[in-house]
């Protein structure tokens, strides 16, 4: 026991600094992200067929063409292109740019889920397209597309696990160097735990925004199911 | 840097079989896989006692929050007799179980009551009442999301490249890294996830639509 606290305590800085890469490309990668689903999400909808169609070409494109590939892209063929970014600014848009796709579907389906009496009665009252969105239609659907982004977070947050590739020295990178100091079942022992942890807190702020929203809207007490539609609908 | 179509078909082949061999056999095997342990850890949260269903929640949480990448480095470490092909069938099989677990418990959950009531009532065995009259309803609901799940699996074979398994992008990053010539395979590679995964995804839709009721 003694052995492993030594142990532990030695490792502890090296896993704080992979922790902290790890929460760096996560959350600059859910940010980047959700900007994308919110502005491709609403274009989405638009009356336009051409802003529509190209929208879904962009989407399915990034959501078809794999993350490893596109963020091995980035890095390898950019560079020879003059694009050179540092690992952390090509993770973080490739993080952004493959999980923006996916969550603009979730963005998509939770505005389309809005009833449709509150989309005509804007209309009746004649509110300009920022105002019936930004005061009627998003509150509504913010609380419909929550549930959709807590599982594309925890997704992304695995899948910048790929950083060790672009040369970053995430928390998986750490806990591969750690097996050869500590034993192969305690460094992955606590990579995953702290993996987990960081996943389950992300999950409970995502809830706890889901009731706030609901909340808003006088729905507490109703609240949905998480009904796998919408789960199975944000992967394909 | 320009697109070269005689590099291009040169490492075509050399892609398609990796993509042959390894990416679409972990795909195949790793969604069955999934698919018959999902099913597995539906029933067991449905029929186990609290306790240990509430240790089963815990454990495919477990499994669903951590990334694939250390699983499939951990599986490689402690069970050095496996090859890289063996841990990834098993490890992603094992990781997409626990989301088509999901999709099956939604769909176990989506059959009326009154089903369960009436097989009680007929006084059927509990073996009989899931394999006659609950999971030949709740598998139709089901059968298009483990689909996706299925597709969502097949995008993320490339992360075999951290146990080094001869995976089509570990194959493409290979060719780049010897002739200083990425476009082209990654090009290829991202282009033949796309060509596959695109029109599944569609079909999967088609599929959902004429299963619903």
């Amino acid at each position: 026991m003694r052995d492993f606290i030594d142990a532990f305590v030695g490792a502890a800085p090296q896993l704080w600094d992979g922790t902290v890469t790890t929460l760096i490309l996560s959350l600059g990668g859910a940010a980047l992200a959700f900007v994308i689903a919110c502005v491709l999400g609403l274009a989405a909808i638009s009356r336009f067929v051409v802003v529509r169609t190209i929208v879904r070409v962009i989407v399915e494109f990034f959501r078809g063409t794999s993350l490893v590939v596109q963020m091995f892209f980035l890095f390898f063929v950019f560079p020879m292109w003059g694009i050179e970014w540092d690992p952390y600014t090509t993770g973080i848009v490739a993080l952004g740019l493959n999980y923006g796709a996916y969550g603009s579907e979730v963005v998509r389906g939770s505005l389309n889920a809005v009833p449709k009496g509150q989309w005509e009665t804007t209309t009746a009252l004649s509110m300009s397209w920022p105002l019936k969105i930004r005061r009627v239609i998003w509150p509504q659907a913010w609380a419909l597309m929550i549930p959709g982004f807590n599982n594309l977070l925890i997704m992304l947050i695995k899948g910048s696990a790929l950083a060790g590739f672009i040369f970053l020295q995430d928390l998986t990178f750490v806990t591969e160097q750690l097996r050869r100091t500590l034993d192969t079942f305690t460094a992955f022992g606590l990579g995953l735990v702290i993996y987990f942890l960081i996943s389950l807190i992300c999950s409970y702020i995502l809830r706890w925004m889901e009731l706030r929203a609901q909340r808003r809207l006088g729905l507490k007490e109703a609240r949905k199911p998480r009904t796998d539609k919408a789960l199975g609908g944000a992967v394909a | 840097m320009s697109w070269d179509w005689e590099f291009a078909l040169e490492v075509l082949p050399e892609l398609l079989s990796a993509f042959l061999r390894v990416t679409l056999v972990v795909t195949v095997v790793g969604s069955v896989t999934a698919a018959v342990l999902g099913l597995v850890w539906a029933i067991g949260l449905r029929s186990l006692p609290p306790v240990p269903a509430r240790a089963l929640t815990w454990v495919l949480d477990f499994i669903r929050m951590t990334p694939l990448p250390v699983q499939l480095l951990f599986l490689y470490y402690a069970v050095p007799a496996l090859s890289p092909l063996q841990v990834g069938i098993i490890i992603i099989g094992i990781h997409y179980s626990t989301y088509m677990a999901e999709s099956y418990r939604a769909g176990i959950e989506s059959i009326p009551k009154g089903q369960w009531e009436a097989a009680t009532a007929l006084s059927l065995p509990t073996a009989r009442t899931w394999r006659a009259v609950i999971l030949p309803q709740a598998l139709r609901a089901t059968i298009p999301s483990l689909g996706n799940w299925a597709i969502a699996m097949f995008k993320d074979t490339p992360f075999l490249i951290f146990i080094a398994a001869p995976e089509m992008v570990s194959i493409a990053r290979n060719i780049g890294g010897n002739t200083f010539r990425y476009v082209e395979p990654f090009t290829i590679a991202g282009l033949i996830f796309l060509a596959a995964s695109y029109p599944t995804a569609i079909l999967m839709r088609k599929l959902e639509n004429r299963l619903a009721y």
